[in-house]
Parts: C-alpha cells; structure tokens; sequence
C-alpha cells in the first residue's frame, strides 16, 4: 500500500490504528461512487485511478468541480451533520481505495483522542485546501485579464 | 540585441484557441541574435505599436510567438495574415537557464498562456533526455478550449504531462481543479529539482508555496513575472519591481528574490 495523503500525514500509531478498520475496495470507471443528498457514511482514500466530483444540474450532466487523485481523501460530509454529500462522485478510471465506515471510525475516535486529533487536523486541512482551490478559481485567472483589471 | 526593430515577415498564422494566435515570424534580412527559451522580443505593428513578446520557438532565425488579442497591438498581431511586415527587437531579459539545471530533475508548471514561454524549455529539455532527471509537464486552463499546443504534446514524448482545466466542457474526460493539485502526482525528488513556473502572478504564488512546502529550494523554482515593459533595456522604469527592472533582470528570477517582492502590496 502506499501511503500518500491522510496516510502519509498521520502519525504511525494513529495510522496504524486507522488502518485496522480500512478495508480494500475497487470501482470500475464510470460507477457513481455516491449521490449528492445520499448518506454520508464512509469516506475513502484514493491509491489508484481518479474520482470526478460533480453537482447534479437538472436537464444536464453532472457539472465536474474538481478531480481527486491518488493520494487524496474522498468524501469529509461524514464528519459533521447533516452527513448527507454534498456533491456526487464518479470514477474516472479504475480507483482502487481504501474504505472506512464512518461509524466504526468515530467511535474509534471517541477512544483514542492522539488518532481523533490527528484525523481531524487533517481533514481540516483537506477542507481549507478545497476551498482555497475552489477561491482562486473564482478569480478566473486564466482569463483575458488574469484576476482583474489594472488598477 | 538592437534597439532598432529589424523587419521580420508573417511566415505563418494559425489560431490555437478563440483568442489566441500563433505567428512564425522569419527575418526579411538580417535575423536577429539566437533566443534563449524565456527570453522575449518586442514584436511592433507598424502603425500601431510595440509589445513584448515572449518567444514560444525558435528555428533557423524563425521566431515563433503565441499571442493573446487583448489589446490593439496584440490584435493587430493576431490578424496578420503571412506577408505581413513586423519589427522585432530583442532578445531580451533573461532565460529559463537549463543548462544551469543540468543532472536535476525539472517540473514544468503553466498557467494558461503560460505555457508559450516554457514551450521551447520543454522541448529543449525534451530533446536532451540524458542532461536531467525526470521531466514533468503540468498545465492548468481555464477551459479545454484554452489549452495550447494540444496537437504537440505527443511529440514533446518523454515527459510526464498531466493537464487540469477549471471548467470543463462536455465530453471533457481529464482532470478538473487547481494546477497545484497535479504536483501530487508529480515524480520529482524536491531537493534536486529545478521548477519553471509560468502563468498568472497568484498562480505562480500558489505553485511555489506548493513547491516550498515539498522542499523544492526557492533558488530552484524559477519564475517568469510579467510587467508594464516598454523600453526592454532597463532605462524606462516601466517594468520596475522592487529593485529589479524586469526586462533586463527578468522576466525569469528565482522564487528567493521574487518571493519577498510578490508579498508587498504596492509594488
């Protein structure tokens, strides 16, 4: 297994005790991995392959925000309510991932304060990175006039 | 170097997106000194005006421009049809410097229209597979419309290229987000890696923190800055940033003297 992303950034007792409740998945490209609305109830880390996410726009095909590689979590809505996703997510290639069940995650969490600190410093970090990225595309910077016109 | 534009004639003229244009320019007489990759022409409209240029290619004396029709003169440059007479003065700033990065890993990062000045560093570096490490191309677009050079990518060969756009159009089937998200995938070994990061001046911020953060040195991330450039040749002010005249100390300088320049609001 590699370990890149949450993997690489928990300590290795922590990880150690996170991993023991992962399990190995796999999704074909193409498969809708969740639904915008659905439960939110698990989350996944990507070893291989890339996940779109998307908002549904009715009449149209899904509109992509972003592309999750390996490395990256996949899903943070578990964390805190209304734990329902807020966006959708589809395979793009083959994703192989590691799995956990929300619940099996916190309660472990609830028990072990150095893994709860760890796991939540790092999915802030996911969160703030997301929204940093989503910020400076709202500058639209590739545009004719980068972020603005001249002052 | 002249101060002097020379006559060059529009070669060639093909559009690479709905508002960008590629000209191949060829010396009518006397060609201009060789281009160093990074380096840029002030390319002149007669009768219009002057804008710096940066060269995207060279070959033979040719020199190869990507531009962007945002204002009259660059318009004017867009809509020249081949016969057209241009001046161009130059070479001008300073390079990429790839000879300084020999035996280092390289990682490309463009934003945009970034990417014409880092295109003959790509294939330059494309073509000298033994001189470097692991070459990495990252290219980050507004829209799949917006990308350069697509029908080119296969040829640079070696490198590992990965692309992103921030909005994708339908049937788009690569990646969506930040170019800052590519350097995940990215095989490099930070302390023997040399960036060139081209693009919008936030962008290129956000690319070298990025790289900061991995441990790439900031002497080893070089950027291309742009500014308001008129003279070229470091009388005007036009083009000052701090204690740096970009057209004759730039366009391309380490992160470690542009770093504390970019975080001061009113430069």
């Amino acid at each position: 297994m590699t370990r890149a992303g949450v993997l690489a950034a928990l300590p290795e007792g922590p990880r150690e005790r996170l991993m023991a409740v992962g399990r190995e998945t796999s999704f074909e490209a193409g498969t809708r991995i969740f639904e915008e609305g659905g439960r939110a109830d698990r989350f996944w880390v990507i070893h291989t392959g890339n996940v779109n996410l998307d908002v549904h726009v009715p009449g149209r095909h899904p509109a992509v925000i972003e592309t999750l590689g390996p490395g990256r979590m996949l899903g943070w809505s578990w964390l805190c309510p209304p734990h329902e996703w807020h966006l959708g997510a589809e395979a793009t290639s083959l994703v192989r991932a590691w799995e956990f069940e929300a619940a099996e995650v916190l309660d472990l969490c609830q028990d072990d304060p150095e893994l709860d600190h760890a796991l939540l410093s790092y999915v802030v970090g996911v969160i703030g990175s997301r929204l940093r990225a989503a910020r400076t595309r709202l500058l639209d910077l590739y545009g004719p006039y980068g972020s603005g016109s001249a002052g | 170097m002249t101060a002097v534009p020379l006559p060059y004639r529009v070669l060639d003229n093909r559009p690479e997106t709905a508002d960008t244009h590629t000209i191949v320019l060829r010396p009518v007489g006397t060609a201009l000194p060789p281009f160093s990759p990074g380096q840029f022409a002030m390319v002149y409209a007669f009768g219009v005006g002057e804008i710096p240029v940066s060269v995207a290619g060279t070959h033979h004396g040719d020199l190869t421009h990507t531009i962007r029709g945002v204002g009259a003169v660059s318009r004017a440059l867009c809509a020249a049809r081949p016969g057209t007479r241009v001046g161009v003065r130059g070479p001008f700033g300073t390079g990429w410097d790839l000879e300084a990065a020999v035996g280092r890993d390289l990682l490309v990062v463009a934003g945009g229209l970034g990417l014409a000045p880092l295109r003959p560093l790509v294939r330059a570096a494309a073509s000298q597979p033994r001189d470097h490490g692991r070459l990495n191309v990252l290219i980050g677009a507004r829209t799949p419309g917006d990308l350069l050079y697509r029908e080119e990518w296969q040829d640079w060969g070696r490198p590992y290229c990965q692309v992103t756009v921030d909005q994708p159009a339908p049937g788009w089937r690569g990646r969506v987000g930040v170019v800052t998200a590519l350097l995940d995938q990215a095989a490099f070994a930070p302390h023997r890696t040399t960036a060139f990061v081209c693009g919008p001046e936030v962008m290129i911020r956000a690319t070298a923190r990025a790289l900061l953060h991995r441990g790439v040195p900031a002497r080893h991330i070089r950027v291309s800055l742009e500014r308001n450039m008129h003279c070229a040749t470091g009388h005007c002010g036009h083009c000052q940033l701090g204690p740096l005249l970009l057209c004759r100390d730039g366009p391309v300088v380490g992160y470690d003297r542009a770093e504390p320049l970019l975080a001061v609001r009113e430069l």
